[in-house]
């Protein structure tokens, strides 16, 4: 255990260098959070993530971002475990019928300001899952969105993008 | 004199021929539907699968050591069928969706609640018989009695970045007593999704059914389409397919070994393996332009090919993940506070990973000699040499080091099957269409991984089945945690790892 603690200590660290946020995040952001008085968040996010139907792909991806290498913390961005302490509402997936409840009460569990980030594009428009029985829609048909995310999955470095443009506009 | 019932799949299928699949199909009555439902529980065959198509119920079986593999049929009569599940409890929760998606009964089904109808779908699903009455959606947990019990209730939305479920803990103090998992939240309703699709359509639909063994079901889609179709994938594609169903076995098994080090609390340990997972990724990224190689395995060949600079990066991959990997399997072996979490903690016994078939890490850390690769080879495979990662203890530690084996394996295998890669075309032609069945089985990270389609004349799919290696894992969780502590519970459940999405489908 020492020898790997002391190897890890001399390689210096994996992380990459800060991205810029996302230009398509900035410019969706700019629409839909308007004139909104920006609450003062200090340059931090509290996030709540919700499967809310996916194929548990973007979950991987969301991870990863957490990973020493994006590090998604030292930018303020912070995985908490209950909506009661988020700021902002991670959500991926087609939103199934059987998960639509769940995801409209841990909504509402949330304080305000809150912020939605619908990841993925199943969460976008339900992507090959458009037009089952079992699917209810894509997360703006349930919920608010603020920032969509797209990919399948998006990779790492592009969820971060869009964050970081989340944590500029929320804390300008 | 009536004949015996006959309980052994081996003893039905003698003198019949397999199809290209592999797999022998056989009409049969009643009567002997239930003598196999008993030989599955007295172990003188595995059950791989069980569906509803058309007019019939249908039960795919195993024997490995006869390397015998058969799809049986029983007409519905009245629609209905006898229950599996009344003789051979590893097929109740099968049974349960196939009530709700069909409205088809199983005759003596001994556990009549929902499973994938929360009463929740506006309109009912496609597949559902039209005279089929829609059901009390009304759920009651099993109940557990005695003094000081009570209930902790888990899900559907957890504390971490995990799929959504509902565990239900009876506990006594710490101890828990029961725990009742109830899932179905992620149910996308993909079989009916598939049907009438084209076969691109549907390939890409199969991908998704869990996110994170995209490869292995692509790969098992595309064996199913191929067998229907008498498609011959050309060999560079076969090896590529090899290379890739073995990165992502790789990726998940690195990964899975540091989340149950973190679920013990030792983080330097996740740190370093995601640091791994990340390096995997990335390469298949550089190789096959997509880090979960998604929608890369397509009926008839692969849709991406493997540079020379690729395979060198695949091999240089493959220097740094065994020096690094290494690294971590010592500070596991040699902690003491790490083992005292994992050693004797959430037992699976031998029998009951047996009787549910369960296949992957869990069954083969439980003993049973189960590996889609080794038993019934299939593509890359067929000429590739390797030893099974086998255990017998059982538990989270045994189910650890399964992994770390098939890390070891899946790097050799990969390095094999570099050196055998030959240039080539990527995709052969599709034969013409014609109404066809093809079933297959392919060893994702988790485990065996079973799909059927049949397709009509215009190569359209007419019936979509995949059944998920958690379909049979899940429920032996049931019975890991009993008598753990709750707090054990993120430890037993991160060294199953079952698939939410691919159960629920």
């Amino acid at each position: 255990m020492r020898s790997l603690l002391f190897k890890s200590l001399l390689e210096g660290s994996a992380v990459i260098a800060p991205p810029q946020p996302g230009s398509a995040a900035v410019t969706e952001l700019a629409e839909t959070l308007g004139q909104q008085a920006h609450a003062r968040l200090g340059r931090s996010l509290a996030i709540r993530e919700v499967d809310a139907g996916s194929c548990n792909g973007c979950e991987l991806e969301i991870h990863a971002i957490n990973n020493p290498v994006y590090d998604a913390e030292r930018f303020g961005l912070k995985f908490v475990a209950s909506p009661r302490h988020a700021d902002v509402l991670l959500v991926t997936g087609p939103v199934t019928w059987n998960m639509r409840q769940a995801l409209e009460r841990t909504y509402a569990a949330m304080p305000s300001p809150k912020w939605v980030v619908a990841l993925g594009d199943c969460a976008a428009n339900c992507g090959v899952f458009t037009g089952s029985y079992a699917c209810a829609g894509a997360v703006k048909d349930i919920i608010p969105v603020d920032l969509h995310i797209g990919g399948c999955p998006p990779p790492p470095l592009k969820i971060l993008k869009g964050l970081l443009a989340l944590v500029n506009e929320m804390t300008k | 004199m009536k004949r015996p019932v006959p309980t052994a799949a081996a003893a039905l299928a003698t003198k019949l021929r397999a199809g290209p699949d592999g797999f022998i199909r056989l009409q049969i009555d009643e009567r002997d539907w239930i003598g196999l439902a008993m030989g599955c529980a007295q172990g003188l065959q595995d059950l791989l699968a069980l569906w509803v198509d058309d007019d019939a119920a249908h039960m795919g079986l195993g024997v490995p050591a006869l390397k015998l593999r058969i799809i049986v049929s029983v007409p519905l009569k009245r629609g209905s069928f006898p229950s599996v599940a009344k003789n051979h409890p590893a097929a109740c929760r099968l049974e349960r969706s196939i009530r709700d998606l069909h409205g088809v009964e199983p005759k003596g089904l001994p556990d009549q609640r929902n499973w994938m109808d929360h009463g929740k779908w506006p309109s009912p699903p496609p597949s559902l018989k039209k005279d089929a009455a829609r059901r009390d959606a009304a759920y009651a947990f099993l109940a557990t009695e005695g003094e000081g019990l009570h209930q902790i209730a888990v899900g559907p939305v957890h504390a971490g970045i995990i799929e959504p479920g509902h565990f239900r803990f009876s506990v006594n103090g710490e101890a828990v007593v029961r725990l009742e998992e109830r899932f179905g939240y992620t149910h996308k309703g993909i079989a009916a999704l598939c049907k009438g699709a084209d076969i691109a359509t549907a390939a890409r639909i199969a991908a998704r059914i869990s996110g994170d063994s995209t490869v292995a079901y692509s790969y098992a889609y595309a064996l199913a389409i191929e067998a229907a179709l008498k498609w011959r994938p050309p060999p560079r594609a076969i090896l590529l397919r090899g290379i890739m169903a073995e990165i992502e076995r790789l990726s998940h098994h690195v990964n899975d070994v540091g989340a149950i080090c973190n679920d013990a609390s030792v983080v330097v340990l996740h740190a370093h393996c995601t640091l791994l997972r990340e390096d995997i990724l990335r390469t298949a990224n550089q190789c096959f332009g997509h880090r979960m190689m998604m929608d890369r395995i397509v009926p008839g060949g692969v849709a991406a090919d493997l540079s020379a600079a690729g395979a060198e990066a695949i091999q240089a991959l493959l220097a740094r993940c065994a020096t690094n990997f290494e690294a971590v399997v010592r500070v596991y072996d040699e902690a003491p506070s790490l083992q005292d979490r994992t050693v004797s903690t959430g037992n699976v016994s031998a029998e009951l990973a047996r009787r549910f078939g369960a296949g992957g890490h869990v069954g083969r850390a439980s003993g049973r000699a189960f590996d889609t690769r080794l038993n019934f080879p299939y593509g890359p495979y067929e000429a590739l040499d390797f030893a099974m990662a086998l255990h017998a203890g059982g538990d989270v530690d045994a189910r650890v080091w399964v992994r770390i084996e098939e890390v070891r394996s899946s790097m050799a295998l990969i390095r094999q099957m570099l050196k055998l890669l030959v240039p080539g075309p990527l995709m052969s032609v599709m034969p013409r269409a014609r109404a066809s069945e093809g079933a297959a089985m392919v060893e994702g990270f988790r485990g065996d991984i079973f799909v059927t389609v049949r397709l009509d004349d215009r190569a359209r799919l007419v019936n979509f089945y995949a059944r998920d290696p958690s379909c049979f894992q899940w429920p032996l969780l049931e019975a890991a945690i009993e008598g753990n502590i709750v707090a054990d519970f993120p430890l037993c459940n991160k060294s199953f790892n079952c698939s939410y999405s691919g159960h629920d489908m």
